[in-house]
């Protein structure tokens, strides 16, 4: 368990201001790196081990998070593929998530804390924290209180989300900036920096409930502020873009910014996720087009 | 004259994408829908029909007779199907006697996504009565276009684009078929394949790939420019092939 700081009165830090251009541009050059197959067969494979395979629906039922659980174990019947990393459900489906990956290695994450918009008296959020938690949530994804971000109150960002980081135990707290709401990078890039001073083990950019979700330069700008953080505390916090991610290929992409910004040390499923619902299908379906040549189809995988 | 692009097998892939994403909305409209829309895309291009003429005698190589005669014929070709659209599956629809208390009936359903090699003669025509019958019963297509005068299909594109046709029925690419061939048969995500003027090499080879995925697979011969317009290159025959053919039992009786 890594040390998480707690100050009674907390400073907003001093972070460096993101320059836009540059960041879109770096982006969008990483991105237009060309990956060849056997590179490309690891990088699918390593993406599987990496996914947070979530259904954060209003329609979930435990019938759903059961086969979203099966398809984690074994997300090919027919290949000896991994599984993946976390299955992602809402609260009341924990217990059923627990039950379904028992005996593997996929960790059960579930939101909380008044997931996807935050607004509720802290210790409401606190609470449902600490519930998910004592079901048997090895990870649990918080948002930050945006309205307080938005309105300039640091401090009490990072109460909170100090006050979460305890209440999670051992869980991994999986902080959400929600960058979609946060308009500019510099405040992104300042948000990251709070959430990991108030102890967050992974930055995750949304709730995949906003539009625009996880984009390539928001990714780059948080890994950044993630590489400084590193380099001024020794703590290596880790990343998850969420949301939007459907395609193998931009999947891709988000390994070469991780390799680029923060090296090899991230590009384990410990430091590095992706939150997607579809993405696993077209993992498949190129693994399965680098392995027989042929394009296929998702009509010969399960839905998902 | 100009730069023609020439179609990768990437390209094929990604027209396939939009094919597939495009196919159930464009089965679930009505057919009478459809029906509009084609009759729609005939009255564009008659709209156009001297572009299509001098491009047709420019790049073609055809008689001025000819040519709006070639127009002219693809023009109605368009409403011919376009008339079918809502007439099909009554004519080749069934009620089945069965000897069991049940009504049965079988009904036509779209096969899915269909690839298309046109043919090389008839650059406008050949195209027309290709892709017709195949969209007229709801499903989406990738035509491959190679021959002498490739920038008609992509101003046939144009028609298609200002006839309310949605964005992903008909996917037309310009390229070799030989490049593509291989990569058109063995993609699992293509339902039917219709090739027309096909080489004994190339109905080998996609009748070999196209075996694992059990795809559709239907050969006509080139015909002349004379031929394709006569009224034997049309009919609902045209349009079984890209069916399938759905039966339900249903109890009836006590």
């Amino acid at each position: 368990m890594q040390q998480r700081p707690r100050t009674a009165d907390y400073r907003p830090p001093q972070v460096p201001s993101v320059d836009e251009v540059a960041a879109k541009e770096r982006a969008s050059r990483l991105a237009s790196r060309s990956i060849k197959q056997e590179a490309k067969v690891e990088g699918l494979l390593r993406l599987i081990t990496m996914l947070d395979l979530t259904t954060l629906e209003g329609a979930d039922t435990p019938g759903k998070v059961t086969s979203l659980c099966q398809k984690a174990r074994t997300p090919d019947p027919d290949r000896d593929y991994p599984s993946v990393g976390a299955v992602c459900v809402y609260p009341p489906m924990v217990p059923v998530a627990r039950e379904h990956v028992a005996g593997t290695d996929i960790n059960v994450a579930s939101v909380a804390s008044y997931f996807p918009s935050g607004q509720a008296a802290l210790d409401e959020r606190v609470e449902e924290v600490e519930r998910v938690r004592d079901a048997g949530a090895d990870e649990i994804d918080v948002v930050i209180n945006r309205n307080a971000f938005l309105s300039g109150e640091y401090g009490r960002v990072h109460r909170e989300v100090s006050a979460l980081a305890e209440a999670s135990g051992d869980a991994h707290l999986k902080v959400i900036l929600e960058t979609g709401e946060l308009a500019t990078y510099d405040a992104v890039r300042l948000a990251s920096r709070i959430a990991m001073d108030a102890g967050a083990d992974f930055i995750k950019t949304s709730t995949g409930k906003v539009k625009p979700a996880a984009t390539m330069p928001v990714t780059l700008v948080m890994l950044e502020a993630i590489r400084d953080f590193y380099r001024e505390t020794g703590r290596k916090v880790g990343m998850k873009p969420a949301g939007g991610i459907r395609k193998a290929k931009p999947a891709l992409r988000y390994l070469v910014l991780v390799k680029e910004t923060l090296g090899d040390d991230w590009l384990t499923p410990e430091r590095f996720r992706i939150g997607a619902s579809s993405l696993l299908n077209d993992l498949l379906i190129q693994l399965e087009k680098e392995r027989t040549g042929r394009y296929h189809s998702k009509r010969y995988l399960s839905l998902g | 004259m100009a730069n023609i692009c020439r179609a990768s097998r990437k390209d094929f892939r990604d027209a396939v994408v939009e094919a597939r994403e495009a196919q159930d909305g464009w089965a679930g409209r009505s057919a009478f829908n459809r029906g509009q829309i084609l009759y729609r895309m005939g009255e564009m291009l008659e709209s156009r029909r001297q572009a299509f003429v001098d491009v047709l005698v420019g790049t073609a190589g055809y008689s001025a007779d000819e040519a709006v005669a070639e127009v002219d014929v693809a023009v109605d070709r368009l409403v011919y199907y376009a008339g079918w659209t809502d007439k099909f599956a009554q004519v080749f629809g069934a009620v089945n006697p069965v000897a069991s208390s049940h009504f049965d009936f079988s009904v036509p359903e779209p096969s899915g996504v269909v690839a298309a090699f046109c043919p090389e003669t008839a650059p406008l025509l050949g195209l027309v009565s290709c892709m017709a019958p195949v969209i007229a019963t709801g499903n989406t297509v990738i035509l491959v276009v190679e021959n002498d005068a490739p920038t008609l299909a992509l101003d046939l594109a144009e028609v298609l684009d200002t006839s309310d046709l949605p964005g992903g029925v008909v996917n037309i690419l310009t390229g070799y078929r030989e490049e593509l061939r291989e990569h058109v048969g063995g993609h699992r995500d293509v339902d039917a394949i219709l090739s027309v003027g096909a080489s004994t090499e190339e109905r080998t080879i996609l009748e070999r790939e196209g075996a694992e995925s059990v795809t559709r697979m239907e050969f006509r011969p080139d015909r002349s420019p004379a031929e394709w317009r006569s009224g034997e290159s049309q009919s609902p025959y045209w349009m079984t092939p890209f069916v399938e053919f759905k039966t339900t039992w249903h109890p009836v009786g006590r």
